[in-house]
């Protein structure tokens, strides 16, 4: 009687302790190698450029890598391109995101809503300039649009007797804008021109019944049922938009003085044209900072959007 | 008031004509149910009435209004659907005041017609909710909530029910039924399921490749089917059809002889010459088993459906016709005997070459 007591004291509560654990485990063998190689991918340029940040580290003086704590991150912060590149980083990416999303919502309602011969070709059209490089495209911004002599626009000003414009020196962060927007347009367009096209029709057949027209269904269905789509532009363009770097390389390199700098093209500066990787990586770590910050704020705005199923 | 006019309505796509040519009055208060199988125009006709189709040919007139090209919302009409098509976003409130907020109508009405119509619904708990909070059936009522809030002349339902499950179903049906009664109201309803037809409609429209076949009420069309479509779409099971030949005519019917191998007299007249082709239809419930020396026919049966009420039991003339016919549930017949049946005559239903229903004769046995 003893040992039955005993027998049933033990292995009762061992039950439900290796149930889950059985059930857990396959899962995370699966996984694991995933995970490690992401986490290798992740920890180790982490672990490098954090290395970077506190020491001494120019490659026009070798030899002299001696420990700085965060005199790196102070230099940098206090540099004379900080401010204006942290502000034009935030300009650059706010302005994009508010074109893509305004223009690409009405253009994808607009194409949803007509129908006309060629509305395949005009689709295409539309989305192709996201396959285009972007040292390509801002070569052909700057060479064949931008540029005050060559360019259309200087031909449309001169034909309404105007002044031509230099676009890349006297506008310089607009114009990269609007060629960034050219770029990340169609991304906008093709996200939202497929979410669109999952609207129930039925929806908008009770809401006619109902008595909307159709800017009271463009307003009442159409656009809550993009919300989640838009979160979703938002999010992919903003992690794109904080990088951009082969536009101004290519166009403005930054001017002029620094009004079209914005921090990647600022780090690539302190890396390689100034050689000083230690200040270089930390830019970079503070860039990572506020793209972090700017992704948590995404999140909390749109997360809720993303998470509810609709 | 709700009268509903339908003269020669046509509609097609991409030259398909889909409705050819409808006739239909549908008058204030019915529950009409139009029934046909998948593809034939139901949900079309609704849409047409509706106005979210565009009419091809033909007029829609309700109350002495002719509504052929307005807009779907000047209709006075509200539909359900199959998919319910709440708006995702709006709590099951707003989604019922939807209507009556975009018309602008004064904000204690909204709340008044909206909470009268929760309380009809049974949907009070369930206001501040999300439609994807909500199971099948009780989407199913909002919707049926934000068709009432608008007090429309007549309510038009497409399959509301084919999404939910058998039970619920049942339950919506009888639910449905008691709205008509208690609204008062005028509706037209689009099903495939017979059933649904059958217990719900004071009309039944059946329609067929576009054209109506027959209208009437379900009894009317039960037990006095127009064509063979009409007495083989409703009824489950099926009617069975035997094929023959008029063999004689007399004063108070004519006698037929079927290939099946049998001669019946029966009470029909109509148009019916000497030798002219023939269908015989019956229904399971009116035929009988009988020992072989009084039976009318020798069939050989094939498999039984038990459905503990009732059994259907399949069998096979030797001409190779099928028919079924009920029997009690405790009752069975084996497989592949041969038993003997008798019709009964004065449930036999009898179609020309055109598939055209012969009239019977006056003389009406009980
Ligand atoms: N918008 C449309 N364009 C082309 N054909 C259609 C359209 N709507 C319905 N049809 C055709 O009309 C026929 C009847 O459809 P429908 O009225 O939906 O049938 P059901 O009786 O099953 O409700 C079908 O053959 C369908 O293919
Ligand atoms: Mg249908």
């Amino acid at each position: 009687m003893n040992t039955s007591v005993m027998k049933s004291a033990t292995t009762l509560p061992a039950l439900p302790a290796a149930a889950p654990r059985r059930q857990r485990s396959p899962g995370w063998l699966l996984v694991s190698p995933s995970v490690a190689v992401l986490l290798l991918w992740m920890t180790v340029p982490l672990g490098m450029t954090l290395y970077f940040s506190l020491i001494r580290y120019n490659l026009l003086y070798p030899g002299e890598n001696a420990f700085v704590g965060l005199e790196n991150f102070e230099f940098f912060i206090t540099d004379a391109g900080f401010m204006p590149g942290a502000i034009n980083t935030l300009i650059l990416v706010g302005s994009v995101l508010a074109i893509s999303v305004v223009f690409g919502v009405l253009i994808s309602a607009l194409l949803e809503a007509a129908d006309f011969a060629g509305r395949g070709i005009v689709r295409v059209l539309l989305i192709s300039p996201f396959f285009i490089m972007p040292t390509v495209s801002a070569l052909v911004w700057k060479n064949l649009i931008f540029h005050p002599v060559s360019g259309i626009l200087a031909a449309l000003w001169k034909l309404f007797g105007a002044q031509p414009v230099d676009w890349l020196a006297q506008h310089p962060l607009l114009s990269i804008v609007i060629i960034v927007s050219w770029q990340w347009l169609p991304f906008a367009i093709l996200i939202l021109m497929t979410a669109m096209q999952s609207l129930d029709q039925e929806q908008k057949e009770a809401a006619r019944l109902d008595g909307a027209g159709p800017l009271a269904i463009f307003w009442h269905l159409t656009l809550p049922h993009l919300a989640r789509p838009i979160a979703v532009v938002v999010m992919i363009e903003t992690i794109f938009l904080l990088s951009v770097f082969a536009e101004i390389y290519t166009t403005t390199s930054g001017g002029p003085g620094y009004a079209s700098t914005n921090l990647a093209y600022l780090i690539y500066n302190q890396a390689l044209l100034q050689f000083d990787v230690g200040m270089a990586s930390a830019g970079g770590l503070i860039a990572v900072l506020i793209a972090n910050v700017a992704a948590i704020m995404l999140v909390r705005m749109l997360g809720k959007n993303l998470t509810d199923k609709s | 008031m709700a009268d509903l006019k339908i003269r020669n309505l046509q509609k097609g796509f991409d030259g398909h004509a889909i409705i050819q040519g409808i006739d239909l009055d549908i008058r204030n208060r019915e529950f009409v149910v139009f029934v046909g199988p998948s593809g034939c125009g139901k949900s079309t006709l609704l849409r047409l009435i509706a106005g979210l189709e565009e009419v091809s040919s033909g007029s829609i007139e309700l109350d002495g209004r002719e509504i052929t090209d307005e807009s779907p919302a000047r209709r006075d009409l509200a539909m359900v659907f199959q998919t319910y098509a709440l708006y995702p976003h709006m709590t099951v409130r707003k989604n019922m005041s939807f209507a009556l907020d975009l018309a602008g109508t004064d904000k204690q009405e909204v709340e008044r017609k909206v909470s009268e119509a929760a309380r009809i619904l049974e949907l009070e708990p369930l206001l501040e909710r999300k439609p994807r909070q909500l199971s099948g059936g009780q989407r199913q009522r909002v919707a049926i909530g934000r068709a009432i809030v608008r007090n429309p002349k007549i309510f038009l339902f497409d399959e509301p029910l084919s999404n939910l499950d058998a039970a619920l179903r049942v339950q919506m049906r009888l639910e449905l039924a008691r709205l008509h009664k208690e609204l008062q109201a005028t509706m037209i309803y689009v099903t495939h399921d017979q059933v649904e037809a059958m217990t719900l409609a004071d009309k039944v429209v059946v329609l067929n490749g576009g054209r109506i076949e027959q209208v009437g009420s379900p009894l009317e069309l039960y037990n006095h089917p127009a064509n063979l479509f009409v007495a083989g779409f409703l009824g489950t099971p099926k009617m069975g059809f035997l094929r023959g030949r008029v063999s004689a005519l007399h004063a108070d019917g004519c006698e037929v002889a079927l290939d099946a191998g049998c001669t019946l007299r029966l009470p029909a007249a109509g148009t019916l010459d000497v030798g002219s082709p023939v269908t015989l239809g019956i229904r399971p419930e009116h035929l009988h088993r009988a020992p072989p020396e009084q039976a009318q026919l020798m069939v050989g049966t094939d498999v039984s459906e038990r459905l503990g009420s009732d059994t259907y039991c399949h069998v096979r003339t030797d001409s190779e016709e099928n028919l079924t016919l009920r029997v009690r549930g405790d009752f069975t017949c084996g497989y592949g005997e041969r038993i003997g049946l008798t019709l009964d005559l004065d449930h036999c239903h009898l179609f020309d070459a055109d598939g055209l229903a012969v009239a019977r004769a006056v003389r009406q046995a009980a």
